[in-house]
Parts: C-alpha cells; structure tokens; sequence
C-alpha cells in the first residue's frame, strides 16, 4: 500500500527534478522545485515522519523559495536574460565526472548487493512523531534547542548588518 | 496524558556560555543608544570576555558531565575557553583604533565577536554532534559576518561572500558525515559512540567510514587544512586586519578542540581508518602552506599561507591522540595566540588610512626608522617558525615529542622539514627590513591600544618559550 | 493508513471541483473577442515599460528575517503539541527562547531594520 502511493510520488519528485535543471527559464526552475519540495513531504509523511513533511512545506516550499524567487527579480533579468545560457561543455571535465559517477554508482551498487551494508538501527513505532519530537526535543536536546536561538540571532543581525541597504554609519 | 519529568539543567557549568552570551545582547542593545562614541561598548565587552574567564572556573572536580551527556567541563575546555577569551579581548583591543583608522563605526562588530566567541566556547565544551554542529555554524556566521564588515570595500565583500559560499558547502560535509555516523551507532553522544564503537564491530562498516570520510572535510574546511585552504588567503587578505588576526587564532582553536573530541577521544578505536587520512592531510598542509607562502608579496596573505602549515603541525597533536596531544594542542593554541596577534598588530602599526602598507617591500628599511618595531616583528616571525628559545619552538617541541611518544617518525622527520623551509619566508621580510633601503615614508602613530596588545604579545611570545613550565603544568593537570 | 484516505479523498475531490469548473466555464462561457478586450488592461493606463524591472535588494533582507523569524516558529509547533507533557518547564524553556529572538527583534526593529527607507 505504501509503495503504491511512494512509486508515483517519486516519479513525480524525479520529473520535476529533472524540470529545475532543465527548465529554460528561472522562474520555472523554481516552481518545478516547489512541486518537488511538496513531493518529498509527501514522502516523508508516507515514512511516518510528520514533521519533517511539515518542515518541508513550511521551511523549504515556503521561505526558502520565497527568498529564490526575491533574489530571482533582483537579479534584473530582461528580454533574453530569462532563459539559461549553455556554456560550451568542457569535454574533458564532462568525462571526468561521467567516471566519477560510474565509479560511485558502482561501488554503492556493489557495497549495499554484497550485504554489508547493515541497516540502521532499528526504531519504535512512535519515532518520528511530532509529540516524540517535541517531548525529546524540549527534553533530552534542551540545551541545543535554546542554543539555536543564539544561531538564529547572529543571523538576523548578520541580515540586518550585510543587507541592509542604508546604515547610517 | 503521561507527564515527563523536567531535565536536569546544570547552569553553573553552562556559566561561561551564559555570562558571555547575556553581555554580547547587552553590547548589541547599548550600541543602539549609543551613536559615535563606542567607548562603553568596547568596555562592556571587555568586562564581559573577563566575566567570562572567571565563570569557566565555577565548577570543581573535573570532569563535570551534564544535559545528558552533551556538555562537558573539563581541563581541556576551561584552558580553551581562557585562550578564546584572551584572544577575543586582544581582538577587541586591536580593533579600537584600526576602526577608528578605517571608519569601522558598526557597534554590532562587537557584539559579533562575542557571540562567535559563545559559538567557540560550546564548540570546544560540546560532546553531543549536535551541539558541536550549532556551535560551529554560530561561529562560522558570525566570521562571515565580520570578514564583510566593510561594506563599502569590494575586497572585504569578496572575502565575505567566498567564505560564506565555500563554508555552506562544507558544513553540508559535516552535517552529512554526522548524519551518517548517527545512521551507523544510532546516537549523537560521542561518549555512548566510544562506547559502541569498542564492543561492536562498527569500523568496517561502510556508514561509519563515510561518514569519517565526510568529517574530516568539513572539519579540514573549518581548521583551513591543505586540500580545503583555498579560502583561507582570499578571505585572511579581504577581512579587516583585527579579524583576520581574530580568526587565525580563536574560532582555529575551537575547531581543532572539537576535532580532537569527536576523533581522538570517541573514535581512537577507529584510528586505523582515520589516521593515515588525516597523516595525509598534515603532510599537504605543511608543504603546500609552506610553497605557498614563499610566493606572497603581501604580508596578509604570507601569514594566511604560514597559518596553513601551522594546521599541519597541529593535526598532529590530533593524530597523537594521546593525553601528551591534548595538552600540547592547547600550548600551541596559546603560543600562537600571541604571536599572530603581536604580528598582525605590528601589520596594524605600520598602516595608515590612505595605505595599508600591506606588500612585503613596504617594510623596505624599517629597522632603521623603528627599531623597536622591527625587533619586535622579527621576534614574531622567527617564534613561528619555530626558533628557539621562543614560544614557537616550545610549542612544536611537545607537539612533536607526543608524536614520536606514538611512534609517527616519519611525520615529525616532515613536520621538522617544514619548519626549516618556513624559515626562507619569514626571514625574507626580515631581510626586507634590516637590509634594504626604505622605499617611501613610514608615518606610524603609535595607537596606545595596539601598541598595548604588541607588548602583551611580546610577554607571551618570550615568556611562553624561556618559562613554559607553569603553563604546561596547568595543562597536564 | 485510513487517516491517508480522507486526506487523499479531499485532495481529489478539491482537484476534480477545479478541473470541472474551469471545463464548464470553456465550455459554457460566452466568447466574442475583440482588440479593446485583449488588451492587458481593458481600462486604465497602458504601461509604459516592461514588468520585469529590478526590484530593491530590501525585499531580500526582508525575505531573509521572514526565514529566520519562520524557523523560530517552526519550533514552535512541536513545543504547542507536546506542552500538554512538559507542564511548567516547556513554559520556561519556551519563554527563554522568545525572550532571545525578543532581544534580537529589538535590535532590529531599533536599527531600522524594518523600515522602508
């Protein structure tokens, strides 16, 4: 049952992947992204990781992309500009990254077919929850949690200091 | 609805984290106030790094464990966190009147040097991945933040945004090696991972080895290790002079701390798989450092290149890995505390507002016209690379007994190498300025502020080399 | 998997009322094109340049202190689903947090962050 609603979500996912790269124009990169970001909440939701899913939506769909599509217009892209320039392929360096992947693919194919590979550690049936990761988040992970909101202030004044357009001084 | 008891939360070991964190939001709250005169800022956080200094030493018999685990005070985190503090306060010292010089009026530079110092504190107390993770981005945001400081200079922003690209990209090495560790031993803790990785057979696992893998490219980014230093002499170059000397030496500190927890101490039982990787590392580091800084013309750049190979020399207490490591990696953190500092102070010094005076050539006949100033830089110069009796040779001296304690003949034979072939660039600029010409007009007012962080410098530099004793007892004990 | 089912269940019903209504308007509605009517603006001034100009780089600031202030929120929603459990100490910890991001909205709202300068 779960894999009848993965397979289809994940094809999806590969598709509109596939469109931010190939997409011609900015814009439609960004929108095939936001389709995939929803999709992968999906697919966490489907692994019982609600939280995730909703970080997903929340976090990634909705501020990081709001961010891609502001620094898109700033950009001042007009007329021809809209769509991606090709640059001619460095046929050397293509070559080399085609091994490389060959390589890695190979040797992960061969690493996880002869069983070595063990797979994680096995978890209960409420891992994953938004009530577990609350009650472990606001517990066992307190001191990283009030920590991060340290990281989050040298953020906003790292914002406020390189991007704001006028400072007086 | 079952209720969960509350954690217990130890405040006194989080003291120094506390202390420093509440006085860099009081500095960033009291810059608003304050327009022109940043007179009470720079003093309030100077009392703050002084606060802080003392709180490290609230907690007794050491070591202290707490929030499950993920928090430690011990030896090595208190002389780290008296290294960050003293280097802080001779950042925000040097800083005084080069931002005056360089019309740097922005009160939150100040405050964004205290909280990378929290970042460097947690960074060097954390032994939970998590906390080592946080403590890192605090600390690497806030440089980025600072290296850009000058927002009117296009090299200051170069410096910013490369660090920041190059950064990210290697934080997300971290986060994916850290991740693939927790997928392999099912736990953040570095002590249950020491603990698992000595019943169980993880090494061969391939999740572990990744994830080893992946570390030491994040943490080799952080530290500015050879192949992961591209950064290091761009941004040393671009950011404002007090910060390069600031992030040479503490945030480096804090990295090599955290390094030395998560490889040494919860995964000496995987040396084989990281050891010869990280022997590797060293090795580049020193030589390409070394090759590289014979080539500089500019003073800013040199240093970057030097402070390249010092990484080098310091993996290797990382790879020793034993209590001789940890102790010697923390003497060397201090003693190359004063000497980057003296000479980036002199590098202050010699500048001016039109002119930086930052070539090489620009010291050009400087023994002549400041003697002081001259023997002073020379002094620095040869304690980094290594001449004894100053602090420098001192330094690698225990580095490299801890080394051979452990066998590794090869690597100090290198690492001794290295430290000969320094001595062609650091001689160079002393050459410069004993025995050529001077070119143009040196026009040095003598800001009592840095001058003040120079003679702390100097103190340091001799006295950590002719009596070593004190201070390497504190750290063996 | 039956909580997949209502879900799955409104997301094709909302689907399938879109797709009918707007195939009923095609198909029913009323259709007499004219030069007036194709225009971008049927009333109104024409514009003078092209939409796509460059937008001030304060939007991007403002879009960056949304992300940072919507990750603070985010850590909001596990804490509002498992306070019923932590009782008093989730409180504190909670109000320990805001009051650090209150410091940090201060110094932004006091240097002018927020303003449209």
């Amino acid at each position: 049952m779960e894999l009848l609603i993965f397979y289809p979500i994940g094809t999806l996912c590969v598709f509109l992947a596939l469109g931010v790269v190939l997409n011609k124009s900015p814009i439609g990169s960004a929108m095939c992204l936001i389709g995939m970001m929803l999709g992968l909440a999906a697919v966490f939701a489907i692994q019982h990781a609600h939280f995730i899913a909703i970080l997903q939506v929340i976090i990634y769909a909705g501020a990081i992309m709001v961010l891609f599509m502001f620094v898109i217009m700033l950009l001042n892209l007009k007329g021809d500009d809209t769509v991606w320039k090709t640059r001619e392929g460095n046929t050397l360096l293509t070559g080399l990254g085609a091994v490389l992947v060959v390589g890695i693919l190979y040797k992960m194919t061969e690493i996880t077919g002869g069983g070595e590979f063990d797979s994680p550690t096995p978890i209960q049936e409420t891992f994953g929850t938004t009530v577990k990761v609350g009650t472990t988040l606001f517990t066992d992970f307190v001191l990283p949690f009030e920590v991060a909101s340290i990281l989050l202030l040298a953020a906003m004044i790292g914002a406020v200091v390189l991007a704001k357009s006028k400072m007086d001084d | 609805m079952e209720h969960i008891p509350s954690p217990t939360v130890d405040l006194v070991s989080l003291a120094p984290v506390l202390v420093l964190s509440v006085f860099a939001m009081m500095v960033l709250l009291v810059d608003l106030y304050v327009k022109r005169d940043k007179t009470l800022v720079i003093f309030i956080s100077l009392v703050g790094l002084l606060m802080t200094a003392i709180s490290a030493f609230a907690k007794f018999d050491l070591p202290v464990h707490s929030f499950n685990d993920s928090y430690v005070v011990d030896e090595l985190s208190v002389f780290f966190i008296m290294i960050f503090t003293l280097s802080s306060a001779l950042a925000i010292l040097l800083s005084i009147d080069y931002n005056k010089r360089e019309g740097i009026r922005m009160g939150e530079y100040y405050s964004l040097i205290l909280l990378c110092t929290v970042g460097m504190i947690l960074l060097a107390s954390s032994t939970d991945m998590i906390m080592i993770f946080l403590g890192i981005e605090i600390v690497s945001i806030c440089l980025y933040v600072l290296a850009g400081i000058r927002r009117s200079d296009p090299k200051s922003n170069e410096a910013a945004l490369k660090y920041f690209l190059l950064g990210a990209f290697a934080t997300g090495f971290l986060l994916y090696g850290m991740t693939l560790v927790y997928g392999a031993t099912g736990t953040t803790k570095l002590g249950l991972i020491a603990e698992l990785i000595r019943e169980e057979q993880i090494a061969s696992k391939p999740l572990m080895l990744m994830g080893i893998v992946l570390l030491i490219i994040g943490f080799g980014f952080k530290v500015a290790s050879v192949p992961f230093h591209m950064w290091a002499p761009d941004v040393y170059h671009g950011a404002p002079t007090p910060v390069t000397a600031f992030m040479a030496v503490g945030p480096k500190a804090a990295a090599f701390a955290a390094f030395f927890r998560v490889f040494a101490e919860a995964m000496p039982v995987l040396s084989p798989s990281w050891e010869s990787l990280l022997c590797i590392v060293a090795v580049l580091s020193m030589f390409i450092g070394n090759v590289g800084a014979i080539m500089q013309t500019n003073i800013k750049r040199l240093l970057a290149y030097s402070s390249v190979s010092h990484v080098g020399y310091i993996l290797i207490a990382v790879i020793a890995k034993n209590s001789l490591g940890s102790s010697s990696l923390v003497f060397y953190m201090l003693a190359y505390a004063f000497m980057i500092f003296g000479a980036f102070g002199i590098v202050i010094l010699i500048g001016r507002k039109e002119n930086e005076m930052l070539e090489i050539a620009d010291y050009s006949g400087l023994a002549y016209k400041h003697p002081l100033m001259a023997i002073s830089m020379s002094v620095f110069l040869l304690s980094l690379g290594g001449m004894p009796p100053l602090a420098g040779f001192v330094a690698k001296f225990y580095i490299f007994s801890a080394a051979i304690k452990e066998g590794f003949v090869t690597l100090v034979v290198l690492a001794v190498l290295n430290s000969v072939i320094s001595f062609y660039y650091y001689l160079k600029v002393i050459v410069y300025m004993y025995m050529k010409e001077p070119e143009g007009e040196f026009q040095i007012s003598l800001a009592p502020m840095t001058v003040f962080v120079v003679v702390i410098a100097m103190v340091g530099t001799a006295g950590l080399g002719i009596f070593p004793d004190p201070i390497l007892y504190f750290t063996q004990h | 998997m039956s909580e997949y089912f209502f879900i799955s269940l409104a997301a094709i019903v909302a689907i399938g009322v879109v797709a009918v209504l707007l195939l009923l308007s095609t198909i029913l509605g009323p259709r007499n094109p004219n030069r007036a009517k194709l225009t971008p603006y049927e009333c109104g001034i024409i514009p003078q340049e092209e939409a796509k100009g460059r937008y001030p780089v304060r939007f991007a600031t403002l879009a960056m202190l949304f992300i940072i202030f919507d990750i603070e929120v985010v850590f909001m929603y596990p804490w509002a689903v498992s306070l019923g459990e932590l009782k008093l100490f989730g409180l504190l910890e909670m109000v320990v947090f805001i009051a650090i991001l209150g410091i940090a909205y201060i110094y932004i709202w006091g240097r002018g962050g927020l303003e449209w300068d």
